[in-house]
């Protein structure tokens, strides 16, 4: 039934009808109304047989997940920014053991300085934990997300992240189809564990591994987080048939004859889709859902005979340019395909519809360079160079770009 | 206990003569049949307190979770000794995740148990003194003001011996570590520093804080037995020698533990919901340099004559406990 929403509410209720038994929850912003209203389901028996657990950060979160998963418990949390990166080493634990948690992450900038609101930096961070990392477009999306991420996650017994944009998403009111709770259970069977811990049957888990079988051991869960970009594609068609609403890996827009086209991740793919409508120029566009496993096969089919591909990122790497990039360079390896790099709307900075035409006019006209900077205030960035230059003690930067934004100019 | 009724020679030691005892009193290690939860073959040192004390405690938890008992391990020279792959001592279900997290860890394993409404599969948690006065103390802490029903065991041999013998939260004063060198004007480990965790676990007045050495197994048992027989979040920590960092004969691991307790440096005590209850009171009171002088951690403290204050002072932190424990003040040596 199609319902006004907000994001977290529908990922909430969605999630509470994936029926998880262990749900470790700690308050950041922009995730936390979802862990609010999972708790509050538990607490009025709304969802039964689920232990919801205040713990006293990310990272006793992640770590009752790999305990209560390791058990053999359906287990979800959610977080976002500092807390993914607060949970940075369990993230990497639950991955190497094989936990299947499925966790929401509501994407949020990183600090310092301290923002609360939205980019990518966060997931991006953690992109070579080993968790299958899913992004969503918008929150029908990111509702049916859910579904598939606990589905997809426990039939490879890989933990699997849903990013949604903080904010953005995660408040926005939308009318949304949550799935109907008998869909929920034909399509996500009870949980049945690879490995347990259990005392009729008991095993170590977590044992050392020296270099005799470290490569294999990490081989082995490339291999198998590798299987989710097809079982991501099976999975979808069974939702599908279920609820007829599509998911893929990868989202075309418009790519039919498109000479230029925008790579992006996540909610901004909307005000791309917008840009190019109001544009003549073939130009198209191409929205991950997957990102880990990287679906290199269906990026290079859907970018076939593009010749230059712009890739809109949330995130960058300091010191080097673009995250996604690399990964669409490549896929795209052995064409004369031409890629830039556009960062945008880092720490909430709103990215317009008329700023991503004028970066794509830019690209057709032969002046996009290879990295640049969506919107950048150039001339409070050049006071503050002067300063330094002028000034040994310059202090705090953060502060000081704040004093020169708020200042008229010279 | 469904041990046969094999005829044992007396030992003649308060410590280990049960062999006469009726079989319900005889301890777990008597019994042929023990469960071995940690089994031999791991690759502890000779002498290591932190093996035996876990053998003693698993056999009991297991014994008193009829076989239902599911263990977590930080990271640690228990977890390293124990587990090398593709080998395991571990007879029980057992998981290790990380350094800090075996609380929050186990915290979790409980919950999945409850949502499923089992409650005779027992959880039990371990680390060691590092990964539990340190680096996981806010996992701990989390566990404990939750009342998690976890029994989590802190076998504390009062430095980072996994890594070489480097200084914990839980060394004692003047001791030489790694990072604590016995050179310049306050060798070893400076005064005033560290941190008592039994007593901060007795601050969150949890059912159930005790402390224990591997000289008194038996106690050691008891106080398994009664840390099981009740639920929520319960805290042993166990004193076990580490004849590498602390310097002592393998052979001298029981006796350094007992002399330990006896002269007060390590009070032996139960406590309840934060009140301070049972006490083993110090039989055959020593000065603290008889338990002291064996070590060469401590060795620069009795090379001249000139660590007499260090040495009183550290008589000092004894009598302080033997005063606030309780532990039998009238007894002088």
């Amino acid at each position: 039934m199609r319902e006004q929403l907000e994001g977290s509410r529908a990922v909430a209720e969605t999630v509470a009808r994936c029926r998880p038994q262990v749900v470790p929850a700690y308050p950041i912003t922009p995730q936390t109304h979802i862990v609010e209203a999972v708790g509050a389901m538990v607490k009025s028996e709304a969802l039964e047989n689920c232990r919801f657990v205040t713990v006293e950060s990310e990272f006793a979160a992640m770590s009752a997940a790999i305990g209560a998963s390791a058990m053999g418990a359906r287990t979800y949390t959610a977080t976002a920014s500092q807390g993914l990166l607060y949970m940075a080493e369990a993230l990497y634990n639950a991955a190497g053991l094989g936990l299947p948690i499925v966790m929401t992450v509501a994407n949020r900038a990183i600090g310092a300085p301290i923002n609360i609101w939205n980019d990518q930096s966060d997931s991006m961070s953690q992109r070579d934990c080993g968790w299958i990392q899913l992004y969503a477009a918008d929150n029908q999306a990111a509702t049916d997300l859910h579904v598939l991420a606990f589905r997809l996650a426990e039939q490879l017994s890989v933990p699997a992240m849903v990013c949604m944009d903080g904010f953005v998403l995660t408040h926005a009111f939308e009318p949304i189809d949550l799935p109907e709770p008998e869909i929920v259970d034909r399509y996500l069977p009870t949980y049945r564990p690879r490995q347990v811990l259990d005392p009729d049957d008991p095993v170590t888990i977590g044992a050392m591994v020296g270099p005799e079988a470290f490569t294999e051991v990490r081989y082995l869960a490339h291999h198998q987080l590798q299987q989710a970009d097809h079982w991501f594609t099976e999975l979808a068609d069974d939702w599908s048939l279920l609820t007829g609403r599509h998911l893929a890996t990868v989202n075309p827009y418009r790519l039919d004859g498109a000479r230029t086209a925008v790579v992006s991740l996540g909610s901004v793919g909307g005000t791309v889709a917008e840009a190019i409508d109001g544009l003549v120029e073939p130009v198209g566009a191409l929205g991950l859902t997957l990102y880990r496993p990287f679906p290199a096969g269906a990026v290079r089919d859907a970018l076939d005979g593009v010749e230059h591909v712009i890739v809109l990122e949330r995130a960058f790497s300091p010191g080097a340019g673009g995250v996604v990039s690399a990964d669409v360079r490549a896929a795209l390896a052995g064409r004369p395909t031409r890629v830039s790099t556009v960062v945008a709307g880092l720490g909430g900075r709103s990215v317009t519809t008329a700023s991503v035409q004028r970066m794509i006019g830019a690209a057709t006209t032969g002046r996009l360079p290879a990295l640049s900077f969506l919107d950048l205030r150039d001339d409070i960035v050049d006071r503050e160079l002067a300063h330094r230059d002028a000034v040994h003690r310059s202090g705090p930067p953060a502060h000081n770009l704040l004093r020169h934004a708020a200042s008229r100019p010279r | 206990m469904t041990a046969p009724d094999v005829k044992f020679y007396q030992v003649g030691s308060r410590a280990v003569g049960n062999r006469l005892l009726p079989l319900d009193q005889r301890s777990e290690q008597a019994d042929p049949q023990r469960h071995n939860a940690l089994t031999s073959g791991h690759r502890a040192c000779q002498g290591c307190g932190e093996a035996l004390a876990a053998r003693y405690v698993l056999d009991t938890a297991y014994t008193e979770a009829k076989g239902r008992l599911v263990s977590v391990n930080a990271t640690g020279c228990l977890e390293v000794f124990s587990t090398p792959y593709p080998e395991s001592s571990w007879q029980v279900p057992w998981l290790h995740s990380l350094f800090a997290n075996a609380a929050s860890v186990a915290t979790g394993v409980a919950a999945a148990l409850e949502a499923r409404g089992d409650t005779g599969t027992r959880v039990l948690a371990q680390g060691g003194d590092g990964g539990t006065v340190d680096i996981g103390l806010a996992c701990l802490s989390g566990m404990f003001e939750r009342n998690d029903d976890v029994l989590y065991v802190c076998y504390d041999n009062e430095a980072y011996m996994n890594t070489g013998v480097q200084r914990s939260g839980a060394t004692p004063p003047a001791a030489r570590t790694a990072t604590t060198e016995a050179v310049g004007v306050q060798p070893g480990n400076p005064f005033g520093t560290g941190k008592d965790l039994p007593r901060i676990a007795m601050a969150h007045e949890i059912p159930y804080v005790a402390t224990a050495t591997v000289a008194d197994l038996r106690d050691l048992e008891a106080k398994v037995r009664t840390a099981m027989s009740l639920r929520g979040a319960r805290y042993l920590h166990v004193l076990v020698p580490c004849p590498l960092g602390w310097g002592s004969a393998p052979s001298d691991t029981i006796a350094l533990a007992r002399l330990a307790q006896r002269s007060g440096l390590f009070p032996v005590y139960e406590a309840r919901h934060g009140e301070l209850g049972a006490v083993l009171p110090l039989r055959g009171r020593v000065p603290v340099e008889e338990y002291l002088r064996p070590q060469r951690r401590y060795a620069h403290l009795f090379r001249d004559g000139s660590h007499a204050a260090t040495l009183e002072a550290l008589q000092h932190l004894a009598d302080r406990n033997i005063a606030r424990y309780g532990l039998g003040a009238e007894e002088t040596f």
